[in-house]
């Protein structure tokens, strides 16, 4: 039952990530591109994150698999920040 | 249990085979671009490249399947190999600089 | 032959990484090159997990990916005199170089296939995990690296520490980075101590779990990086004599312990009973350290500035 949910969480997980992926090829400019990748993966790696805590079943392990989500939002938080301002930068000069 | 040991086994052959014949696919085409690109940033990406085909035949090699813990020291290879790549790779990379400088002198 | 979801995975995962080195190898941006390399560093290790290899997963990682990525991205701002990537080559020496790599890859996939299917051949895997509780240490791919096959490692230290005498040999460190805004800073402060704890939990776990002393420096490294990154560039490194110490550190742990065993009467690297796991997790911390700084080193690019020379030492201060 558990493992049942485990993997519901998973495979919304996947739609997520695909719809971030498409978003990173289909949308026009940095900043769209960007929305689109932070916030899709961040939920996405979520619910894998969340599913595979359920499947794995022991709580240390899904305490660690929190950090890395968390660590994972972190990171990609700062860098969507850091490409989105280079962004600015380079419209303005040119 | 014959029968099921077979399938076991088969379950590994193939396993091995797709792995095992795209790390030498892979070993072919970064040994092609490094002989054949002009810049050094791109043929020592190639090296790379074909040193992880070889790393794959390793590993694919070590894997026995679903069962059975892998063969370790194939693995123990492939990590030395990686340390060593990596090391490689950052020679490399200091020498095209100062190609560069040197060139400029 | 049965064909599962597992080969339909597994061929998905190969088209995938062919595709990725066919990407990475052709296009004539090296910018996208570098990055597509790094993305192919990163199925390359979801393959290692694939293939039951979690101690390769986590090296390829934070060594294939992350720090090879780190270097080439760094190297992308080196100019190159013959910066020709348009340069495809004319159609004949073209040719003869696809038709060379079609015979290799057909060579080798006979004699792979020849090998796999056929007779099966004797096997250093027995003898591993026969000796593998008198080895010291329970994770099997740590007692190969660092007992069974330890001679191995220790001429790798070796390849390791010539790599970076080549590269402090060649120039000076590169233009460090300007100092970054309040974000990035606050991240790196955040992350350095973290990765340090990570990584000594690496090195203790690889005993009995995935991870070890190269998984364990390569973080180190990465901590190294990301300082250089936040705009710091020697503040939290030790000095530079301590360094120089640290570089042959793991060489010499390794020496020391062979010299020891061959004092008391053993062959060189040979354990004596019972303290193989004390002595290979000293060593583990010394190669850890060692591969940390010389991985750091080739980041920074050459030898740092407060370095000095023996023949400038008469001349500064």
């Amino acid at each position: 039952m558990i493992e049942l949910l485990g993997s519901l969480f998973i495979l919304a997980s996947l739609a997520f990530f695909a719809a971030g992926s498409i978003g990173l090829l289909r949308l026009p400019g940095v900043h769209a591109r960007l929305h689109a990748l932070t916030k899709a993966d961040n939920l996405g790696l979520g619910l894998l994150v969340a599913g595979a805590g359920l499947i794995g079943g022991d709580l240390l392990l899904a305490l660690k698999l929190l950090l890395v989500w968390l660590l994972v939002m972190i990171a990609s938080a700062i860098a969507a920040y850091l490409i989105a301002g280079h962004a600015m930068n380079d419209r303005e000069e040119s | 249990m014959g029968e099921q040991k077979q399938q076991g086994a088969q379950f590994m052959i193939l396993t091995q085979l797709i792995f095992g014949i795209t790390g030498g696919l892979l070993f072919a085409m970064g040994l092609r671009s490094a002989l054949v690109r002009e810049s050094l940033l791109a043929r020592i990406i190639a090296v790379n490249i074909s040193g992880a085909g070889v790393f794959l035949a390793f590993v694919a090699i070590a894997y026995r399947g679903l069962e059975e813990t892998p063969d370790p020291v194939p693995h123990a290879l492939v990590l030395t190999g990686i340390v060593v790549a990596v090391s490689a790779t950052a020679l490399a990379l200091a020498l095209r600089r100062r190609l560069d400088e040197a060139d400029d002198e | 032959m049965e064909i599962t979801l597992w080969h339909l995975l597994d061929s998905l995962l190969a088209i995938l990484l062919l595709g990725l080195g066919w990407a990475a190898l052709s296009g004539t941006d090296l910018k996208r090159g570098v990055v597509l390399f790094m993305a192919f560093g990163l199925l390359l290790s979801l393959i290692w997990a694939r293939l039951r290899a979690p101690d390769l997963a986590l090296a390829e990682a934070a060594i294939g990916a992350g720090l090879s990525g780190a270097l080439l991205l760094l190297a992308l701002r080196d100019k190159e005199k013959s910066e020709n990537n348009l340069g495809q080559p004319g159609f004949l020496p073209g040719l003869a170089s696809l038709l060379l790599m079609l015979l290799l890859a057909a060579s080798f996939a006979l004699a792979y296939v020849s090998a796999v299917t056929g007779h099966e051949g004797g096997r250093l895997a027995g003898l591993a995990f026969g000796n593998l509780e008198q080895s010291g240490v329970s994770n099997p791919v740590t007692a190969v690296l660092l007992n069974f096959r330890a001679y191995d490692t220790l001429l790798e230290l070796a390849v390791l520490l010539a790599a970076t005498l080549g590269i402090l040999a060649l120039g000076s460190e590169r233009r460090p980075f300007r100092r970054p805004g309040v974000l990035l800073e606050g991240l790196v402060a955040w992350i350095s101590p973290l990765l340090v704890i990570v990584a000594g939990y690496l090195l203790w776990a690889g005993a009995h779990a995935p991870g070890g002393a190269f998984q364990a420096g390569a973080l180190l490294a990465a901590a190294i990086v990301m300082l250089r990154l936040g705009g710091m560039r020697s503040d939290h490194l030790p000095g530079p004599l301590v360094q120089r110490w640290l570089l042959v550190g793991g060489i010499t742990a390794f020496m020391l312990t062979g010299y020891l065993a061959s004092f008391l009467g053993l062959v060189f690297l040979q354990y004596p009973d019972g303290r193989a796991g004390l002595l290979i997790l000293l060593i583990e911390s010394a190669a850890m350290l060692s591969i940390a700084l010389s991985l750091g080193l080739a980041y920074i690019g050459g030898r740092p500035s407060g370095w000095e020379n023996r023949s400038s030492r008469g001349r500064s201060s």
